[in-house]
């Protein structure tokens, strides 16, 4: 059994259909990345398997229940957590509060929502910033922030919604290797990205959406040279 | 030195009617206390929670007329009103929040408006329990200021220890991260529903109090005053404003500098009547100068008269 099950899932605004009859299985273990140009759907799938919007049509299961219908904070309970594109920290709180404010989410005491959180900051490398106010962050650590936020959750997939955009080289050397110990630590993966030297570099599987509807699913090296794609991404040839 | 400052506070607050104050000066201690529970209160929905509301008078005036009206209809002691206000307030948090917590900003602020409001309406006119505009007159237990001055202070004592131990538990990480952002900390799995309406039930009780010692204490209430928007809801408001904004001490010092103001603006010939248009000014200026409030700018102030004396 696949850990996330999405069901032939179709949400309409009006009379726009954001994302139709898309289908595909997330397995335990693996980094599963969506990708695909502006507006193709990707951050509205996410919004479906976290529950913010309830799926027109279709459903999704998580570890072989349903979920779509659940509110975000019961989908977050049964271990499905996400970052945002736009990062949300909590600004007028501590790094170290912000993660303990989801920690809380597992431990009972102050105590131990404060040592799952320092030992995330630390897995995160934003030990040194525990103390400052997050507004005050630079945007690669208040992306960090996010994962980290969303790791302290206690989570078994974790949605990644455009965690390296707008991080420099080096930035993105620090996050790909924090995928990676995610990944290593048994934390499965689904991440929206654009960078695709990313994509390549940590991606297990592809799934490609364009204008709502997936196009494309399979290996990198398969999806790199599917010619829809390419399509999608670059137009067709003439 | 700061650890012990609550206790210095406390004990100080205990021993001042051993002074010798005057009465009229009594007065005004024992509504500064009065007003800090509320500032309290309305900050912990507010400042903590991030949900301002306008509508606060609802719940005072809900406390108020528990105890009027047990005195009056019921020829019951005008302080058994307290222990009704729990219920009754309770219940007016819960129908309440089903209404405005599924609003947003400046929504949810009209929707605690208007609810407000209508509750002042129902009372002025659902005269055969409220007396209506001629309002209710209770005789007082006690002639002196002391024993209410005890009274009051334990109320204060119970708002602070309650926000306190709220503000430092889960809850308190809660409220703050549902006034940052409710769809982050929604999707972090906070429950954002349940904990708002746990804000507004507490905050709720504790006002419902302040109310309730308003009835006991003055003796006389009438829809105008206990539901009033400008004297209750928005005061309120201004308590939190001038003291600061989710800070622990932020209520009481706005509390005592606002009932103390409002003294002596009043007692001005021909500004006096005014006074609220004063309040206007004062908030203005405060929202542009010290937009955390003379606790939560402590700093900035010092620097500015470091500054100034330099």
């Amino acid at each position: 059994m696949s850990l996330l099950n999405v069901d032939n899932v179709s949400i309409f605004f009006g009379g726009l259909a954001a994302v139709s009859n898309v289908s595909f299985d997330v397995e335990k273990g693996e980094i599963l990345a969506i990708i695909g140009p502006n507006g193709a759907g990707k951050t509205t799938l996410f919004n479906i398997v976290n529950g913010f919007y309830a799926p027109s049509k279709g459903k999704v299961s998580f570890n072989g229940e349903v979920i779509s219908g659940l509110k975000p904070h019961q989908i977050c309970r049964r271990g499905l957590a996400r970052t945002f594109q736009v990062v949300k920290p909590l600004q007028r709180m501590s790094v170290l509060d912000n993660v303990i404010a989801s920690s809380f989410l597992r431990c009972d005491t102050k105590a131990k929502a404060e040592a799952v959180s320092r030992e995330v900051l630390e897995f995160t490398g934003l030990t040194e910033d525990a103390d400052i106010i997050s507004k005050g962050l630079p945007l690669g650590k208040r992306k960090r922030l996010e994962i980290a936020r969303a790791l302290a959750t206690g989570p078994e997939l974790i949605l990644l919604d455009e965690s390296f955009a707008g991080l420099n080289p080096a930035e993105l050397d620090v996050s790909i290797e924090i995928i990676r110990g995610i990944k290593a630590r048994g934390i499965t993966i689904m991440i929206i990205e654009h960078h695709m030297k990313v994509i390549m570099a940590i991606s297990d599987r592809i799934v490609v959406l364009n204008h709502g509807q997936k196009i494309a699913a399979g290996l990198p090296t398969e999806v790199a040279s599917n010619p829809t794609v390419v399509e999608a991404y670059l137009g067709a040839e003439h | 030195m700061k650890r012990y400052f609550p206790i210095i506070v406390l004990a100080v607050l205990c021993v001042l009617p051993l002074v010798g104050l005057n009465t009229y000066l009594m007065h005004i201690v024992i509504l500064s206390v009065m007003w800090a529970v509320c500032g309290m209160a309305w900050n912990l929905l507010g400042g903590y929670c991030g949900q301002v509301s306008f509508g606060h008078a609802a719940f005072f005036g809900t406390g108020a007329y528990c105890s009027g009206i047990l005195a009056m209809k019921f020829k019951l002691s005008a302080w058994y009103g307290f222990l009704l206000s729990v219920p009754l307030n309770v219940a007016v948090a819960l129908s309440m929040g089903l209404i405005v917590l599924r609003l947003r900003g400046p929504y949810f602020v009209l929707a605690t408006l208007a609810i407000g409001e209508v509750f002042r309406i129902f009372a002025e006119n659902v005269v055969d329990l409220t007396n209506g505009n001629l309002g209710i007159m209770i005789e007082r237990t006690w002639v002196e200021k002391t024993q209410f001055y005890y009274i009051v202070l334990g109320l204060g004592l119970l708002a602070y220890a309650v926000v306190k131990f709220i503000t430092e538990s889960r809850w308190g990480y809660y409220f703050v991260a549902i006034r940052e952002d409710q769809d982050a900390a929604e999707s972090l799995g906070i429950n954002t529903t349940l904990y708002k309406t746990i804000a507004l039930t507490v905050s709720a009780v504790l006002t419902g109090f302040a109310g309730s010692f308003y009835m006991v204490y003055m003796g006389y209430i009438d829809p105008q005053i206990v539901f009033s928007l400008g004297e209750i809801s928005i005061l309120m408001i201004m308590v939190v404003m001038v003291g600061g904004v989710a800070t622990f001490w932020g209520p009481t010092v706005g509390a005592v500098i606002m009932v103390i103001l409002a003294e002596l603006i009043r007692s001005i010939p021909r500004v006096g009547v005014a006074y609220q248009t004063l309040f206007g000014i004062l908030l203005i200026v405060i929202i542009i100068y010290l937009p955390n409030g003379l606790v939560g700018d402590f700093a900035k102030i010092r620097r500015m008269f470091q500054r100034g004396a330099a």
